[in-house]
């Protein structure tokens, strides 16, 4: 049987990675030190972005597929890793969690995570979320003295576990009425039918699953105690580069596959996206760590994000892209801020912080004016431009709802600033600056002011 | 300033050094501002880019230089502020005062993809505001000179933003440009209520964020909205010459009304206000009471009525209403305060509350005066929180109930207070006059009725005015005070409220020089306001009620 050889040409940076993790794997064998690993990381990430455009078209039949769509998020999954290896390299040593693989799952991870930006069949929508995740699920435990960590592990490898089974049985049923997993094919079948019970269950499982994913409310509990008890840089990595990959396999498969069930999901979306903004920013008040702050910060911008969705235009696509990536930035810039400081988990840590380590402070307030998403930071255009799109598509009262929430979301993290600038200076927390973390924090606060200011250099 | 050589002052000696320190300095600095103006004019730079940059410039080499050469920080935060003030001069030396359209114009492509652009100009509205802005963060950056120790590079650069972004919103054409600006202002003001406030400062802070927050929020989607409307565009001076639907111009209103009636700020929503001044570093109340609040009824004459001119006829009924119980509640209630600074701040709500019923009067003379008492505003309730901060420097007190009999210790400061008084009470001769009467007339033409309740706030205002500086300077001398070991008014001082007294007179006695600016502005947009549709039902009442 001649089975022809497939073009890989789309697939390369896919496979550079690949390649790469596989080979760290073997190096962490015979290395001592594993920083070096960590600046491989960053170099293999820093070509494949490089190398990302220039790769474009599709392959293996038409499963997996290289467009603008995809490079831009894996843009942001790349950019993701390598400010989350750069605020590892010293945390880890000082967690004793210096552990090679550490490095390579990430890169396999980001691997996953790239599939699924690609992805326009089923299969390998399932293929990238295992590895993103089954990597998670064990970077999530890798400091192995800390029961939280153990803990926090376990909870995600259950839920994810669950939300992956509720996936594959919509897949499934949707496989069983239609033949196929390609969404192209899906969506031919699906013009030409009726909304049967059964197809209306297989895309409601989907999008739960996928709720799962980007910690939607109501599938957000595991959200708070995982980014609680994970290592700080790996709740980084997973609430900013695996929330991206979620929202790229959503954003194409629902317009893909289901564009004539839209009426359905939108209100659907609609009602979880409200739900989403108000406990996450609702609750978010109500945290005293400020890891579990950012979690349901996290949550609430999950909200923000499925409007996006929910308006479905192309400019709102575009919309949900630069705010995923403005997102990237000042949700690392605030976890390298936490991993900065000694004791920098609890919001009461934060007490006088401008008196004894003011650039820190600063670069904290920076990171929680545009988490709040005011001007001239990136995060007032990010929601600018997805309320802009929201409002286009005629979501108007959807978007009042919005910025109610987006400025009761202002008042949590105000407490970070009022406790670093506002309130005496209590037991003074040292910090612990490194080359990476310096470079990560410096990244992300030009690109801050540089997207807040100039937004036309990403859009 | 007879108090001056009065006989006491040979139980304080130095007291009428200052003075005549302040007098031989005064023909110096009066030289040095008319250079400064005449080298400005023949120079040839941006005007208005300057304007905006040159403080966010130097607050960036404050940021960057050493904390611990607070000297240099001092003197950067004012050579700037005076710098940025002698370029701002033009404004008023090259301004053209017969056109109504816009001047000093820049426009720059910014962001294309959403046809968002660097478009500023300035036109007789918003003129005065870039000027006012100018100068009173020169009189910020001086008194608190000595009062601020803690964390001064941070102050000093935050002032310098607040001057910045405040002259950009003033200068904005370009409604997403205005926005960035105006929001971005919170950040720094947020800073300076908070960490460099009284003993509330945190709430006061907070409150004040999330008041002014949320009404922004609402407007940000009315901008978007407009945008829309306007096919895409952000332009300004578009928006102002189109015809929106009338029902699209009542959300809109309301709309916009959310941010600017919280900024002013209007009755109901008035809250933030007293907290934010009262717990606010000298200087923040002196930008909050000057130009922060003001920015809100800019918003008024800039937006709601050139955009919206069927929503403002409609609406102005119920703005005036809303207008008149400011003036109203805000006197009666300053007769009950305890503290200095709260009793200032309540007055400006009532002041506040004539400047929009002159605007919704939607008059030649409510609109020109409402303009005009917005700028009287700023320079005698700005100083009048200046002279404050000047004795709470020395006493950390802000009860009235502490001081009393100050005229004998503080002969030139009472002397100073009383002209500030005066002028807030609207004296003929002083500027408040000036302006309390064209919004009387304005009220008057437009409802009979509303005018004679608002003229009823002039005369509440005088009596807490007068018994607020009865109870301070006059009466006994309250024991508590001697033990400070007084000194009366120092040069910097003077010379940071001299400026101010000038104003006062200066618009008091010849006003046309600052109404000249504005007229031909105000005539053009109440001539698009008359140019649109009829006014509805609500204007009828009114009518009948007159």
């Amino acid at each position: 049987m001649n089975i022809p050889y497939p073009d890989l040409t789309p697939v390369i940076p896919e496979i550079i990675m690949i390649v790469a993790a596989t080979l760290l794997l073997l190096i962490e064998l015979i290395a001592e030190n594993k920083r070096p690993l960590g600046y491989i990381g960053i170099i293999v990430a820093a070509i494949t972005i490089y190398l990302l455009p220039s790769f474009r078209g599709e392959a293996f039949g038409g499963m997996f597929i290289s467009d603008a769509y995809s490079v831009y998020f894996k843009a942001i999954i790349l950019i993701s890793l390598i400010l989350t290896i750069l605020i590892s390299l010293r945390y880890l040593q000082t967690e004793h969690a210096d552990f090679g693989e550490y490095y390579s799952l990430l890169l396999f991870s980001a691997t996953g995570m790239m599939l699924m930006a690609s992805a326009r069949d089923l299969i390998i929508v399932f293929l990238g979320i295992e590895l993103m995740s089954l990597s998670l699920y064990i970077l999530c435990g890798i400091k192995k003295q800390d029961p939280r960590s153990t803990e926090a592990a376990m909870k995600y490898f259950l839920l994810g576990a669950f939300s992956t089974a509720l996936l594959l049985y919509g897949i499934s049923i949707l496989y069983g009425l239609t033949t196929t997993t390609d969404i192209y094919l899906v969506a031919d079948y699906i013009r030409t039918t009726q909304a049967t019970p059964a197809l209306m269950l297989s895309m409601v499982l989907i999008i739960v699953a996928f709720s799962f994913k980007i910690s939607a409310v109501p599938f957000h509990m595991w959200a708070p105690d995982v980014y609680e008890g994970a290592p700080t840089s790996i709740t980084a990595f997973m609430s900013t580069a695996a929330k991206a990959a979620a929202f790229a396999v959503l954003g194409r498969v629902f317009f893909t596959a289901f564009p004539v069930f839209e009426p359905y999901w939108t209100t659907i979306l609609i009602i979880i996206a409200i739900l989403t903004m108000a406990i996450g920013n609702i609750l978010a008040i109500a945290q005293t760590n400020i890891k579990r702050m950012l979690a349901y910060s996290s949550i609430a911008h999950a909200g923000y994000i499925l409007l996006a969705i929910i308006a479905g235009t192309n400019e709102a696509m575009s919309a949900m892209m630069l705010y995923l990536l403005v997102y990237t930035f000042m949700n690392m810039g605030a976890f390298a801020i936490v991993i900065l400081l000694e004791k920098g988990e609890n919001i009461a840590d934060y007490n006088g912080l401008s008196k004894s380590h003011p650039f820190a402070a600063a670069l904290m307030l920076v990171f929680m004016f545009s988490l709040t998403g005011i001007p001239p930071t990136a995060g007032f255009v990010g929601k600018f431009y997805i309320f802009m799109a929201a409002i286009n598509a005629g979501y108007t009262w959807l978007v009042v709802i919005a910025v109610i929430f987006s400025a009761i979301s202002a008042y949590f993290y105000l407490r970070i600033i009022m406790n670093m600038y506002m309130k005496p200076l209590g037991e003074t927390v040292g910090i612990m600056p490194s080359l990476g973390l310096a470079a990560a924090l410096f990244i992300s606060a030009v690109m801050i002011f540089l997207i807040g200011l100039a937004p036309s250099v990403v859009l | 300033m007879g108090h001056a050589t009065h006989p006491a002052a040979t139980e304080v000696p130095k007291s009428n050094y200052p003075l005549m320190r302040t007098a031989a300095m005064i023909p110096m600095l009066a030289l040095l501002i008319f250079a400064g103006a005449e080298l400005a004019r023949t120079l040839n730079y941006p005007v208005l880019s300057t304007l905006i940059f040159l403080p966010i410039v130097g607050s960036a080499f404050i940021i960057l230089s050493n904390r611990r050469h607070e000297a240099l920080i001092r003197w950067t935060a004012l050579i700037v502020s005076c710098t940025t003030f002698l370029l701002s001069l033009p404004l008023y030396t090259n301004f053209d005062k017969t056109t109504a359209k816009m001047q000093f114009i820049e426009r720059y492509s910014w962001i294309p993809a959403w046809s968002a652009e660097y478009y500023i100009g300035v036109d007789g509205i918003s003129v005065l505001f870039v000027l006012l802005s100018a100068l009173l963060t020169i009189l910020c950056v001086t008194v608190s000179w000595t009062s601020v120790q803690d964390r001064t590079k941070e102050f000093y650069a935050a002032l310098l933003i607040i001057e910045g972004s405040m002259i950009g919103v003033f200068c904005s054409l370009d409604l997403f440009l205005f926005y960035i600006f105006w929001e971005a202002m919170l950040i720094p003001m947020y800073l300076i209520v908070g960490v460099w406030g009284g003993p509330n400062r945190v709430y006061a802070a907070i409150k004040f964020f999330l008041f002014t927050l949320v009404g922004s929020v609402v407007m940000l989607v009315g901008i978007i909205a407009l945008y829309f409307a306007t096919d895409r565009s952000f332009d300004m001076l578009r928006m102002m010459s189109t015809d929106y639907p009338f029902h699209l111009q009542m959300i809109l209103f309301w709309a916009f009304f959310s941010a600017f009636a919280v900024k002013v700020p209007m009755f109901p929503v008035h809250t933030w206000l007293p907290d934010a001044h009262t717990e606010a570093p000298t200087a923040g109340s002196v930008i909050l009471a000057g130009i922060l609040i003001k920015m809100g009824a800019y918003g008024f004459l800039r937006f709601n009525l050139p955009m919206f001119p069927e929503a403002s006829k409609a609406l102005a009924p119920a703005m005036m209403v809303l207008s008149v119980i400011a003036i109203i509640y805000g006197a009666i209630i300053c007769l009950g305060q305890t503290d200095l600074k709260r009793l200032i701040a309540y007055s400006s709500v009532s002041h506040m509350g004539f400047v929009t019923l002159g605007i919704f009067a939607l008059n030649t003379q409510g609109v020109q005066g409402g303009i005009l008492q917005m700028i009287n505003h700023g320079i005698v309730t700005g100083g009048l929180f200046l002279l404050v901060g000047i004795v709470y420097e020395r006493t950390h007190t802000r009860r009235i109930a502490d001081y009393g009999g100050a005229a004998s210790l503080l002969p030139v400061y009472s002397a100073l207070f009383m002209i500030f008084t005066l002028a807030s009470i609207g004296l003929p001769g002083t500027n408040g006059f000036i302006g309390e009467f064209l919004i009387l007339l304005g009220g008057f033409t437009a409802s009979k009725v509303l005018g004679v309740f608002a003229a009823t706030g002039v005369i509440i205002g005088a009596a807490y005015m007068l018994w607020l500086y009865q109870n301070i300077f006059f009466v006994e001398i309250n024991p508590g005070l001697l033990g400070h070991g007084f000194r009366d008014i120092g040069t910097r001082e003077i010379l940071t409220v001299l400026p101010l007294i000038i104003l006062i007179f200066w618009i008091g006695v010849y006003p046309n020089t600052f109404l000249g600016f504005m007229d031909v502005s105000v005539q053009n947009l109440l001539a698009r306001l008359n140019s649109a549709g009829q006014a509805n039902v609500a204007w009828q009442i009114i009518e009948v009620v007159k």
